[in-house]
């Protein structure tokens, strides 16, 4: 599936603007940065030889004591054209924002809004960016590799069922 | 909110109110934990904003603390409805990170199996929507039909839910003798009840006017809010991964996927009921291919060894204990596999960094989207149509909030 010159096809619509490309398992993966990602993106789903029209994806990895900290990686896919790219943009911990495509793919909407929540990545011009797996009073973002897995915050006292059963009066 | 999301217009009765009324979270209508957040004229739906989150379990936290096999049991409480295709799909992509290629009888049996979680999720799906639409006659038929299908998946692998089959490298055990005649005795009633089903609800005045015209999706938005599956295709889409990028022997099969041209409820239903007699297609035409030989891989650094070297000598029983502590040691490396789950494409996105637990585990689920799109579908629609539309969705806790 995975059409040959997919990348290179991606750096001569965009020169200059892939700083790092590979191909892996069948899965082609270019970096771009993050002042060139709506630009990339526009390209990606508007011109007919790519055609992205379907965002699948949007996730992070946080890369914890790497510098940059974080990478954010979208999986397109064109339904007409039957081809997918990954595209990963690298954003440090100190300035974690990247730009909003949920003007370009509305599926984009939640997933940012789920990134924001597990990772803590802030995305500009973003309609509505609040929680949405986890609720308002939580504190952090679970999925970063420095939340403990152990740590609770429960929003009603946590109580222990078999030596104090039954709350008290 | 950050936004106002409703307006009044001119059509709007100047003196009546717009009423919020907050739907849920555990409302006796939606089978699932969800809250509608919704704006109401009279009945009429201006706007809906879903919250979900409710069943929010950290799975792909708790899945980095873990060894990849041990993976395989928090994926079959995803998608809870279709267990089966959830440990295909993981294991799936951990072997294409491994770069491995499993014996071809296990191929067929994850396909066979995958085909027939598909069907009861589609059971399920289509029972509870028609019993929500008023057809509660229909919803214990399909019942009974997935029970057997349940008798089917207990017999390969020793429960009805909570399956963990697939390993990496393999599954975990063969088909029962018997298997066969078993699923050809499962089918022919499968068949005769989707008929009465068919008799009882496709003149059915009633139910066609629940579910037609109502929670109406173009193509194009279909597409940019990330729907796939039956969703997308009743939206006349004919995008199905097992055509598009098929995985496992797909290729060989011979199948329809069949499309919907209105994109609304009723499509949505019948894309689904047609797709339980194509999935019956599937595992026959894979049951008749179905080769002989091992079920997984014969290679000490992936699969356990038997039983008889564990305890017989010394290399069997240190690559098991090998195995058990430290997990298969999967190679550096990222990958993204997507197997069509019954609800849509089910995606993976592994990265490894070379020890024996996962770096990052990322499902793609599929009803994620369908929800995300839920407030798009109902507006204009009154309250009643929210649980025919949200039926429709087929919206799985476990796998929506992961």
């Amino acid at each position: 599936m995975a059409e040959t010159g997919l990348i290179a096809k991606v750096e001569a619509a965009c020169p200059g603007k892939i700083t790092e490309s590979s191909s892996q398992h069948g899965n082609e993966t270019v970096v771009i940065n993050r002042d060139d990602a709506l630009d990339v993106l526009t390209t990606l789903k508007d011109d007919p030889q790519f055609a992205f029209n379907l965002l699948a994806d949007l996730t992070a990895v946080d890369f914890f004591g790497q510098e940059p900290r974080f990478e954010v990686v979208y999986h397109l896919q064109s339904v007409g054209l039957n081809h997918r790219l990954r595209v990963k943009i690298r954003v440090p911990e100190d300035e974690a924002t990247v730009p909003s495509v949920s003007s370009l793919w509305k599926s984009a909407n939640w997933l940012e809004r789920e990134v924001w929540d597990m990772f803590g990545i802030r995305f500009a011009d973003h309609p509505d960016l609040r929680r949405i797996l986890m609720y308002e009073e939580f504190r952090g973002h679970p999925l970063r590799k420095d939340y403990p897995v152990q740590r609770r915050q429960p929003l009603v006292e946590e109580r222990d069922p078999v030596n104090d059963p039954w709350p008290k009066r | 909110m950050a936004e106002a999301t409703w307006q009044l217009t001119e059509e709007l009765d100047p003196t009546s109110e717009v009423m919020s009324l907050q739907m849920g979270p555990s409302h006796p209508a939606t089978h699932g934990t969800i809250k509608f957040n919704l704006k109401l004229d009279g009945e009429k739906i201006l706007n809906c904003d879903v919250e979900i989150g409710y069943l929010h379990r950290g799975f792909e936290k708790m899945c980095e603390q873990r060894t990849w096999n041990h993976v395989v049991p928090y994926t079959d409480r995803l998608n809870y409805a279709s267990p089966l295709i959830n440990n295909v799909a993981f294991a799936l992509a951990a072997e294409k990170l491994l770069e491995l290629q499993v014996p071809d009888r296990c191929q067929y049996i994850r396909m066979i199996m995958s085909e027939v979680s598909r069907i009861t999720d589609h059971l399920t799906c289509l029972g509870m929507s028609a019993t929500e639409a008023g057809a509660i006659s229909v919803g214990f038929y399909m019942l009974e039909a997935r029970e057997t299908l349940y008798d089917l998946v207990t017999a390969v692998t020793g429960a009805r839910l909570t399956v963990s089959y697939d390993r990496v490298g393999g599954v975990t055990q063969d088909l029962p003798e018997g298997f066969a005649d078993q699923v050809r005795r499962a089918f022919t009633a499968i068949r005769q009840i989707l008929a009465d089903c068919d008799k009882l609800l496709s003149k059915n005045r009633i139910f066609i006017e629940r579910m037609s015209g109502i929670g109406v999706m173009s193509k194009e938005d279909a597409i940019s809010y990330g729907v796939t599956g039956p969703l997308l295709r009743a939206s006349g889409v004919a995008y199905d991964v097992r055509k598009a990028q098929p995985y496992l022997f797909y290729d060989r099969m011979d199948f329809d996927v069949p499309t919907g041209t209105q994109g609304d409820n009723y499509d949505r239903f019948t894309v689904r009921f047609e797709e339980l007699r194509q999935s019956m297609r599937i595992i026959e035409q894979a049951l008749t291919q179905l080769p002989p030989g091992p079920v997984r891989v014969d290679d000490p650094h992936i699969t356990l060894p038997q039983k008889k070297d564990v305890y017989g000598n010394i290399e069997g029983l240190m690559n098991h204990f090998k195995l058990v502590i430290e997990g298969v040691k999967i190679p550096r490396g990222e990958v993204y596999l997507s197997v069509e789950g019954a609800n849509g494409e089910l995606g993976f996105y592994l990265v490894s960094d070379g020890s024996g637990r996962p770096y990052r585990v990322r499902v793609r689920p599929p009803c994620f989207f369908g929800m995300a799109a839920l407030g798009h579908m109902l507006k204009g629609y009154l309250i009643s149509d929210i649980i025919t539309t949200f039926g429709m969705i087929n919206m799985i806790g476990g796998e929506c909030d992961r």
